[in-house]
C-alpha cells in the first residue's frame, strides 16, 4: 500500500519536474518536436536593471513652496507628471515611486533597458513652459514701427503680445494631429481643462480677428489668428513642424511643467552590454557550481548522491519556474542569492544521507534506515534553515534593493529545498525499499 | 573512528583568540573602507574600444574638471573604472565628453549616490544588523529551551552567540586588511554576505547542537563524552554541506563579475570561519563551561 503511494508522488514529482523544466527553458526539442505544449503559456523571466541595463534615478524634490498639508498631493501632482513622460521613451514597465524619508521627499524612477539615459534624464528634468499670449491695445502700432526698425536695421524690438493668464497649467492634454486640409501638415492639438476652456474662450471672444500667440519656453511658436470664438477648450498649434517635431511638442507639452522643482541626487545605470555580461557570468557561475556539486555528491554517497543530483536538478528548476510564476524581479544579488540556496539546498540531502548511512551501519533494516534516517534529520533540517530563514526575512524587511533581491531568492530557495527534503528525496529512497538494489550495499555507503 | 576533539580544547581556544585579536587589531588600525553606498561619490566604468590610455592620460584629460579626488581602476582588458565624488548628471557628460575627445569608448555603468542617501543607507544597515543579532539570539533561546541538564539553555545560546562573534569578525579583519592594501571596499553587497554569514554560521552550530540535545537523551556517558560523540557524528555533514556552499560559492568568486566577486569571498571566509568554529569553538566552550562550574 505505502509502496503504491511511493509511485504515485514520484510520478507527480515527475510531472511537476516536467512541467517546471519545461517553464524555464521551453524550446526543449526531440527529433525536431517542441516538447512543451504550445497551448501553454511562455513567461520570460524578469530581469531587473543590472541585467538588462537600465537607470535607477532618485530625485529629491524641493517642497519649499508648498504648504505642509499639499506635500502628499504635490508628491502625488509631481509622480503624475513624471510617469507621463516616463512613458514616452518607450520601455517596459517603468516604476515611478514616491517616498518620504525623515521629511524628505523623493521620487524614484527607473527604467529598464533605457538605451541612452543621459538623454531620458534630460527630458525628466525638462520643464517646457506653453503660454497664450494677446495682442497689446496698440497691436498694429508696434508691429509698425518694428517693421520700420527692422527696415532701419538698428534700435529696439518691441513685443507686440501680452501675457494672459492661459498657460501649460491648464492643459489635459496635447497631442499630435494632421491638418484635414490637403497639406496634412502635422500639428499639435491641444485640449484645455474646464478652467482652461473658459478663459480659452474668453480670450479668443476678446481678441476675434486678431492673433493670438502661442509661445513655448518663451519663445513664440505660431500666431493664428482667431476666427470665432473658441469654446471646448480646444486649440491647435500650426508650426512649420515635421512629425517627430510635433510629437516631441506634444510629449513635452504633455509633461507640462513640473509642480516642484525636482533635483537629481542619485543615479544608477547599466549599459545593456554589462547588463549581458553579468549575466552570462553568474549564470556560468550558477551552471559550475551546481556540476561541482553533483560529481561531489555522487563521488560521496553514490546512488544516493546520483538521488539528490536527480532532487537538485527539479529543485532548481522548481525555484527557477516559480521566479517566472511569482514573478520575481531577478538581479544580480538575487541570483547570487539562489546559487548560494543551491549549495544549502544540498545541505537536507547531505543530513539525511549522513543519517541514513549511520542506521545502515547500525544494522537496521532498509527501510527502517530511510524512515529514521529522515525521522532524525529533520529537527536539524528544520532549525538550520529556519535561522538562515529567519535574517533572510529581516534583510528583505529593512534592506535596501541590492538586499532584498538577494533575501527573496535566498527564502524562497530555502522554503522549496525543505520542502524538496520531505516529499522529493525521501520518496525516491523510498521506492528503492524491498527491492534487491536495497541488498547492494555499496551503493549505499 | 572516533577522533577526541576535546581533548586539544585549549589550543582551540589559543588559535581562534589568536585570530580575534588580529582581526580586532587590523580592524582598529586599517578600519574599514566604505563603498561609495555609504559615503557618497560616483563610480563610472567604461570600456574602450581600442587600446586604454595609462591612467596619467586619463587624470591630465580630466584634470580642468572639478572632481575631488579620482581613482583609477583597470578592470578586465580594455576597461578602467573611475571613482570620485559624486557628480551631477551634466558633470558626468563632461567627463565622458572628454574622455570620448582621444579614444572611443562605451560606457557600461555610472552610479553617482549624493552623500543624504548614503549616511540613510548606513543609518538603515545598522538597523538590519542589530535586528538580525537580536532574532538569532531569541531563537537560539527558544530552539534549546528544552535542555536544561546539565548546562542550561541559556549557555548553548551564549556558545552560539561567541562563535558567531568569531565568524564574522574574522572575514571583517580579513576585510580591512585587504582594503588597506587593495583598495577592497564595504559595499552593500559585502554588507549582505556578512549577514547571511550570521544565519549559515549559526545554522551549522544549530545542527551540533541538536545533534548533543538528541544524544543526552538517548546515551549514556559523560557531558564530555556525549559532546565528543555528537562532533563525531556531526562531522562529515559540516564538512559536506561547507564544501558543497564553497563550491558554488568559488564559482561565482572566480566566474560572478565584479559585482558578486567580494560578496562571494566575505560568504566563503564567513563560511570556513563558521565550520571551524561550529566543531572546535562552540562545543568545547559547553564542556569548558561545565568543568568550570564544577570546580566553582
Amino acid at each position: 500500500m505505502s509502496k503504491k503511494k511511493t509511485y504515485i508522488i514520484i510520478a507527480f514529482i515527475f510531472i511537476l519536474a516536467f512541467f517546471a523544466g519545461n517553464l524555464v527553458y521551453p524550446h526543449t526539442k526531440i527529433f525536431g518536436v517542441g516538447v512543451y505544449p504550445q497551448f501553454l503559456p511562455q513567461i520570460p523571466f524578469k530581469l531587473g536593471l543590472d541585467l538588462q541595463g537600465g537607470s535607477h534615478l532618485v530625485y529629491e524634490a524641493d517642497l519649499s513652496n508648498v504648504e505642509k498639508e499639499e506635500y502628499s498631493s504635490a508628491m502625488q501632482g509631481l509622480r503624475d507628471v513624471i510617469e507621463r513622460r516616463v512613458n514616452l521613451f518607450g520601455v517596459q514597465e517603468p516604476i515611478v515611486q514616491t517616498q518620504e524619508a525623515r521629511g524628505r521627499y523623493r521620487l524614484i524612477v527607473e527604467l529598464a533597458g533605457i538605451i541612452d539615459p543621459a538623454e531620458a534624464i534630460k527630458m525628466i528634468g525638462q520643464t517646457p513652459f506653453l503660454e497664450f499670449k494677446e495682442p497689446k491695445e496698440n497691436y498694429e502700432e508696434i508691429i509698425e514701427n518694428n517693421q520700420k526698425t527692422l527696415e532701419r536695421g538698428e534700435g529696439e524690438l518691441e513685443d507686440p503680445y501680452q501675457t494672459t493668464v492661459l498657460t501649460g497649467k491648464y492643459l489635459e492634454k496635447a497631442e499630435l494631429g494632421f491638418d484635414q486640409t490637403a497639406t496634412y501638415k502635422s500639428l499639435v492639438l491641444l485640449q484645455f481643462d474646464d478652467e482652461g476652456s473658459k478663459i480659452f474662450e474668453d480670450l479668443t471672444s476678446r481678441n476675434v480677428g486678431k492673433p493670438l500667440a502661442i509661445y513655448i519656453d518663451g519663445l513664440p511658436i505660431s500666431a493664428p489668428i482667431v476666427q470665432e470664438t473658441i469654446s471646448g477648450g480646444r486649440a491647435q498649434i500650426t508650426g512649420d513642424f515635421t512629425i517627430e517635431e510635433a510629437q516631441s511638442l506634444a510629449r513635452n507639452l504633455n509633461a507640462g511643467a513640473l509642480p516642484v522643482p525636482i533635483k537629481l541626487i542619485s543615479q544608477q545605470s547599466v549599459g545593456p552590454t554589462l547588463g549581458k555580461i553579468s549575466l552570462e557570468k553568474s549564470l556560468q557561475a550558477g551552471i559550475l557550481g551546481f556540476l561541482l556539486i553533483i560529481l561531489f555528491m555522487i563521488f560521496f554517497y553514490r546512488l544516493p548522491g546520483i538521488l539528490s543530483a536527480l532532487t537538485l536538478g527539479i529543485y532548481a528548476a522548481v525555484v527557477l519556474s516559480l521566479f517566472k510564476l511569482i514573478p520575481v524581479t531577478l538581479t544580480l544579488a538575487g541570483i547570487g542569492g539562489f546559487i548560494l540556496s543551491i549549495g544549502m539546498a544540498i545541505d537536507a540531502n547531505i543530513l539525511i544521507f549522513s543519517r541514513m548511512r549511520e542506521e545502515l551501519r547500525g544494522q537496521k533494516s532498509f527501510a527502517q534506515s530511510v524512515e529514521d534516517g529522515f525521522n532524525r534529520a529533520w529537527p536539524s533540517i528544520r532549525d538550520g534553515n529556519l535561522t538562515t530563514l529567519i535574517v533572510a526575512v529581516i534583510l528583505f524587511g529593512f534592506g535596501t534593493s541590492f538586499i532584498k533581491g538577494f533575501a527573496l531568492t535566498l527564502s524562497l530557495g530555502i522554503l522549496i529545498s525543505m520542502l524538496s527534503a520531505i516529499f522529493i528525496t525521501k520518496n525516491f529512497l523510498k521506492c528503492f525499499i524491498r527491492t534487491r538494489l536495497e541488498n547492494w550495499k555499496w551503493l549505499w555507503y | 573512528m572516533n577522533i577526541n576533539f576535546l581533548k586539544y580544547k585549549k589550543i582551540y581556544f589559543i588559535f581562534s583568540a589568536i585570530l580575534i585579536l588580529a582581526s580586532s587589531g587590523f580592524l582598529i588600525i586599517f578600519g574599514l573602507k566604505p563603498g561609495i553606498d555609504f559615503t557618497g561619490g560616483s563610480i563610472l566604468e567604461i570600456e574602450y574600444k581600442t587600446e586604454r590610455p595609462s591612467n596619467q592620460e586619463i587624470k591630465e584629460t580630466l584634470s580642468n574638471l572639478d572632481l575631488g579626488e579620482v581613482l583609477i581602476q583597470a578592470t578586465e582588458e580594455r576597461g578602467i573604472i573611475l571613482k570620485m565624488k559624486d557628480i551631477s548628471e551634466d558633470t558626468h557628460q563632461e567627463v565622458l565628453e572628454k574622455l570620448k575627445e582621444n579614444k572611443e569608448l562605451e560606457e557600461r555603468r555610472f552610479e553617482s549616490i549624493g552623500p543624504v542617501i548614503g549616511q540613510e543607507l548606513k543609518e538603515k544597515t545598522k538597523i538590519v544588523i542589530i535586528l538580525s543579532l537580536l532574532a538569532i539570539v531569541l531563537y537560539i533561546a527558544w530552539a534549546f529551551r528544552k535542555i536544561s541538564r546539565p548546562l542550561p539553555s541559556w549557555q548553548y545560546g551564549i556558545a552560539s552567540l561567541l562563535a558567531l562573534f568569531h565568524d564574522v569578525l574574522i572575514p571583517i579583519g580579513i576585510l580591512s586588511v585587504l582594503g588597506k592594501f587593495y583598495g577592497v571596499q564595504i559595499t552593500i553587497p559585502v554588507i549582505t554576505a556578512l549577514l547571511a554569514v550570521l544565519g549559515y554560521s549559526i545554522n551549522n552550530t544549530v545542527v551540533v547542537f541538536d545533534r548533543i540535545r538528541e544524544n543526552l537523551l538517548r546515551q549514556a556517558g559523560t557531558y564530555q563524552e556525549i559532546v565528543n560523540n555528537s562532533l563525531n557524528q556531526t562531522l562529515t555533514r559540516s564538512i559536506n554541506t561547507s564544501l558543497t556552499t564553497l563550491f558554488v560559492l568559488v564559482a561565482i568568486f572566480f566566474l560572478g563579475g565584479v559585482t558578486l566577486k567580494y560578496f562571494a569571498l566575505a560568504l566563503i571566509l564567513g563560511i570556513i570561519a563558521g565550520t571551524y568554529s561550529s566543531i572546535f569553538l562552540a562545543s568545547p566552550i559547553l564542556v569548558a563551561w561545565l568543568k568550570w562550574r564544577k570546580r566553582v
